[in-house]
């Protein structure tokens, strides 16, 4: 997913460290270079506004410039502040609470949530040996409900039983009867797609989300999504509150831009990223090894 | 209304103005050095600035606002829809099956996304609401079958037009792009002149990679026109400007929320006016 913006950092940072000597005016036309990158990238611009601007002011310190290798150094810099702006430890889906533990998915229309609860449901049945109840609150996109039915049958994990007419919430406090009666470990929330203008249906969702009390809240977005990436993520976190964020279609060759600006803005991390469009195709995400690759170490 | 002049501050803000809308970083600049050649240190208003910049979008945009046009001759007129996973192409459909039923047209659905789960389903759904048959067959067939035997059997019913989805696929999976070049092919042995229409649904959120996705579904699915979804969001869409000084390709409508209605024709002068924020 960086391949791209990997290539463009690694040529602007090689021409800082090949150099013996630098100026204030080599750091400042190299972070030109570098904002350059991380906009074609899909970096939202205030992200990219305050990553150049940090770089710079801790690159153009008199020690920096006067050491014996300033180029190294001040590659050094813009890794620390890479990583810092992703995070450096991987952070998996938290379990740790009562039974039955709630993961809400929520997102923009399209993004893969559907997709995203039955790769997580796979992967916490089959490897952590978890009981997982999905449920399907999206009453509103056509056949989403039997959509998560299907998917609940390939990948072998039980589904709410569909009954026609009633509401998200409804549906949500059925779901968590069901499971408690059941002795699930957890239960997944998949929701209807939602654009965050549409007040009523981020109403909506909060209200689920109130009543349910889940544990993970997870922002389900797509790495090939642009400068929105700023906005979908501030009215989810704001108006609902994400714990994580769940990356798909990895697997394309977007250059990734939103997972910078979404962690950026939200400080969430992270924590899945989605590789394809089976369910065995989720992956969790390293930032440090991300912030490395990006960089070329 | 303050008159101030169109200095380097104003451009830099215009210059934000149109990366925040995901017009990338070539198109913006061309576009900024259009205004500032024309009007440098002439006093101009913030409102005037605007309209400038809504000018010189508008510019670029009035030459690929094109309507899908059925032609009468084609019996059935083949449109097929591609893209990437969860653009809009199953409800793109759904609302184009709509409009040319409320039209008078004879409307054939084609279930061609034999993959995703209760996608055939959901086209039905659709069908329904349109109130135009689909032709489905049972989910993991071969999806140029599902199209050979559809086009068979509008042919057979006289249709005027026949709406063809097909599975979301990235543009860097070679496997599934040759399985697009495949029911194109398979298309052509009962209508050497179809499909008429190759429609490429793109997501208005998608940032820089849709210019690859226009250049890659033209090159191997014969791409012949776009919609753009999702334009009741915030995202605005602006690759589409890139896009269109780049390929040419006509715009056909856009997306602008999840019912039946919710397609409208392209308007090269409200989108350019969305952009410049006015
Ligand atoms: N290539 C790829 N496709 C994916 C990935 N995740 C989901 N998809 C595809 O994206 C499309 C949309 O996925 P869904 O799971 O239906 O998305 P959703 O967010 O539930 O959609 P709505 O409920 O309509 O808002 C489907 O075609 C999925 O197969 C991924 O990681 N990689
Ligand atoms: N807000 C909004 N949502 C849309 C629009 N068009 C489609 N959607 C929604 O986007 C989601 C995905 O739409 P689909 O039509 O299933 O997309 P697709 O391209 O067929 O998806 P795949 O077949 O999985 O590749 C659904 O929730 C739709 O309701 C639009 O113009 N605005
Ligand atoms: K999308
Ligand atoms: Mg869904
Ligand atoms: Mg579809």
């Amino acid at each position: 997913m960086f391949q791209s913006l990997t290539e463009r950092l690694s040529g602007v940072l090689d021409k800082l460290t090949r150099r013996g000597a630098l100026t204030e005016g080599d750091v400042v036309e190299a972070m030109r270079e570098v904002r350059r990158a991380l906009l074609e990238a899909d970096v939202a611009l205030d992200v990219v506004k305050d990553f150049t601007e940090k770089v710079k002011a801790k690159a153009v310190g008199a020690e920096v410039l006067r050491s014996v290798t300033p180029g190294q150094m001040v590659v050094k810099i813009v890794n620390d502040e890479l990583v810092a702006m992703l995070g450096s430890d991987a952070q998996p889906i938290d379990l740790h609470a009562a039974p039955p533990v709630g993961i809400l998915m929520v997102g923009l229309q399209g993004s893969g949530k559907t997709t995203t609860t039955a790769k997580i449901a796979y992967r916490l049945t089959n490897r952590d040996r978890k009981k997982v109840l999905m449920a399907s609150l999206d009453t509103r996109r056509p056949a989403a409900q039997e959509q998560l039915r299907v998917l609940g049958e390939q990948t072998g994990v039980a589904t709410l039983p569909i009954i026609a007419g009633q509401n998200p919430l409804q549906i949500a406090r059925r779901a968590e009867d069901a499971a408690k009666l059941g002795g699930f470990d957890v239960i997944i929330y998949d929701t209807a797609g939602r654009v965050t203008v549409d007040e009523e249906l981020m109403d909506e969702v909060r209200d689920v989300k109130a009543a349910i009390h889940p544990h993970e809240v997870l922002l389900v977005a797509d790495s090939l999504t642009g400068q929105d990436a700023v906005n979908t993520a501030k009215a989810f976190d704001g108006h609902i509150g994400v714990t994580g964020i769940v990356l798909t279609r990895a697997d394309g060759d977007g250059r990734g831009g939103a997972a910078l600006s979404m962690r950026a803005v939200t400080g969430k991390p992270i924590k899945l990223i989605g590789v394809g469009e089976k369910w065995d195709a989720l992956e969790d995400f390293h930032p440090g090894r991300i912030a490395s690759r990006i960089l070329g170490m | 209304f303050s008159k101030r002049k169109l200095d380097a501050n104003t451009l830099d803000d215009l210059e934000d103005l149109l990366i925040q809308s995901d017009l990338g970083l070539e198109t913006t600049s061309r576009i900024t050095d259009a205004i500032g050649k024309g009007r440098f240190e002439k006093g101009i208003s913030a409102d005037e600035v605007r309209s400038v910049l809504a000018t010189e979008v508008e510019r670029v945009l009035t030459p690929v606002a094109k309507p899908l046009v059925i032609e009468p001759s084609h019996k059935p007129h083949v449109i097929m829809m591609v893209g990437v996973n969860g653009t809009g192409k199953t409800t793109t459909i759904g609302k184009l099956a709509n409009k040319f039923k409320s039209e008078g047209k004879s409307v054939v659905l084609a279930a061609g996304d034999t993959f995703r789960a209760a996608a055939i389903d959901q086209l039905k759904v659709w069908g329904e609401r349109a109130g135009v048959p689909v032709v489905a067959r049972e989910v993991g067939g071969d999806s140029s079958g599902l199209a050979f035997d559809a086009l068979k059997q509008a042919q057979a019913t006289g249709a005027d037009v026949l709406l063809l989805d097909t599975a979301g696929r990235l543009q860097n999976k070679q496997v599934l792009m040759e399985e697009l070049e495949k029911v194109t092919r398979v298309l052509k042995k009962l209508d050497p002149s179809a499909p008429h229409d190759v429609v490429l649904v793109l997501d208005a959120t998608t940032g820089q990679n849709a210019l690859n996705q226009v250049e890659v579904f033209r090159d191997r699915a014969g791409v012949t026109g776009l919609i753009m979804t999702k334009l009741d969001g915030t995202a605005r869409g602006g690759i589409l400007v890139a896009i269109a000084a780049k390929f040419g390709l006509p715009v056909h409508a856009i997306g602008v929320g999840e019912g039946a209605d919710d397609l409208q024709a392209f308007s090269a002068a409200d989108f350019a006016r969305a952009i410049a924020g006015i």
